[in-house]
């Protein structure tokens, strides 16, 4: 039987662990698209699922190849999602990691840091640009007879301006943090 | 100098992947290997084993096998100069077990 789950997640160590927590109940994913899960029966915790956020986008020829060796590693492609790849394992084969040691994390995760640093910039430029936009409009329009301020603009750059700011504190941020870590234990181990 | 004995040692992923390789193996057989002969302590990411695969491609230090029949998983094994990088981490790790043994006292020949 399939189960529908509609839910939004911005943050993916918390999606994997809530992904996690539903196979070990026996619900595992089987497909994702846009903020839509779902989900299969099966006995309770045969799968341990892991996110991953490909160099490029799935449908490319490297992409390709690495999903091929996964699956031949034991590893299923559930979904995929822009750069982001749904992968289980069966629990019985072990435990699941995608990368084991410090170099390859690191790499990893400075891709991961790389794209949320995009996307809260995003964010934060165009929220800027439209506050920009609406504040210069207003005070032209205070000039002439009737005051107009432009909400569309006011109202979508701060929410943009926001977005990008909290993006940046709960997205980027914690990858930053987890990368210097790494670094550190670098000079240590392998 | 030989070019290799400058370099520092191999990690312990890269020195079990080309261990592993003295015979042909696909990546799946790789993690298996390594898994067993550690006992379980060295678990190679799929992503890391992948990752180390092509750089070892790259160094000419390992190389895909063609493989014969309805196989259609990727087969690596070892080159000589592989081998070489074996040899000469084998020759470090020597020294550093002996003296190791040496200093904390727990040489018992």
């Amino acid at each position: 039987m399939k189960k529908i789950i509609h839910k939004a997640y911005w943050n993916y160590d918390k999606e994997t662990a809530w992904l996690n927590e539903l196979a070990a109940k026996g619900l595992s994913l089987s497909d994702y698209s846009w903020c839509r899960y779902a989900f299969e029966e099966t006995e309770p915790g045969k799968y341990i699922y892991q996110i991953e956020f490909l160099e490029k986008f799935p449908g490319s020829p490297e992409s390709q190849l690495y999903m091929r060796f996964l699956e031949d590693a034991g590893v299923e492609v559930v979904a995929t999602y822009m750069k982001w790849v749904y992968l289980r394992k069966k629990a019985a084969d072990g435990p699941f990691a995608i990368y084991s040691d410090n170099e390859s994390k690191i790499k990893y995760l400075t891709r991961v840091r790389n794209f949320w640093f995009a996307m809260s910039m995003m964010e934060l430029v165009i929220g800027l640009m439209n506050l920009g936009i609406s504040v210069v409009e207003w005070i032209y329009s205070a000039q002439s007879a009737c005051i107009a301020i432009p909400w569309t603009n006011f109202f979508g750059g701060l929410i943009c301006t926001v977005m990008g700011i909290v993006f940046f504190l709960t997205l980027f941020r914690p990858v930053q943090m987890q990368i210097s870590k790494l670094k550190k234990d670098r000079a240590l181990y392998d | 100098m030989p070019e290799s004995s400058e370099r520092g040692s191999l990690t312990e992923a890269v020195y079990y992947i080309l261990l592993s390789l003295y015979q042909p193996l696909h990546g799946y057989g790789i993690m298996q290997t390594v898994g067993e002969w550690s006992r379980g302590r060295v678990i190679l990411g799929a992503g890391t084993l992948y990752g180390a695969l092509n750089t070892l491609l790259e160094k000419n230090w390992i190389q895909t096998v063609a493989v014969s029949g309805d196989s259609r998983k990727k087969e690596y094994v070892i080159t000589d100069l592989g081998k070489q990088q074996v040899e000469d981490e084998l020759l470090r790790l020597e020294e550093r077990l002996a003296n190791g043994r040496r200093i904390t006292g727990g040489d018992q020949s």
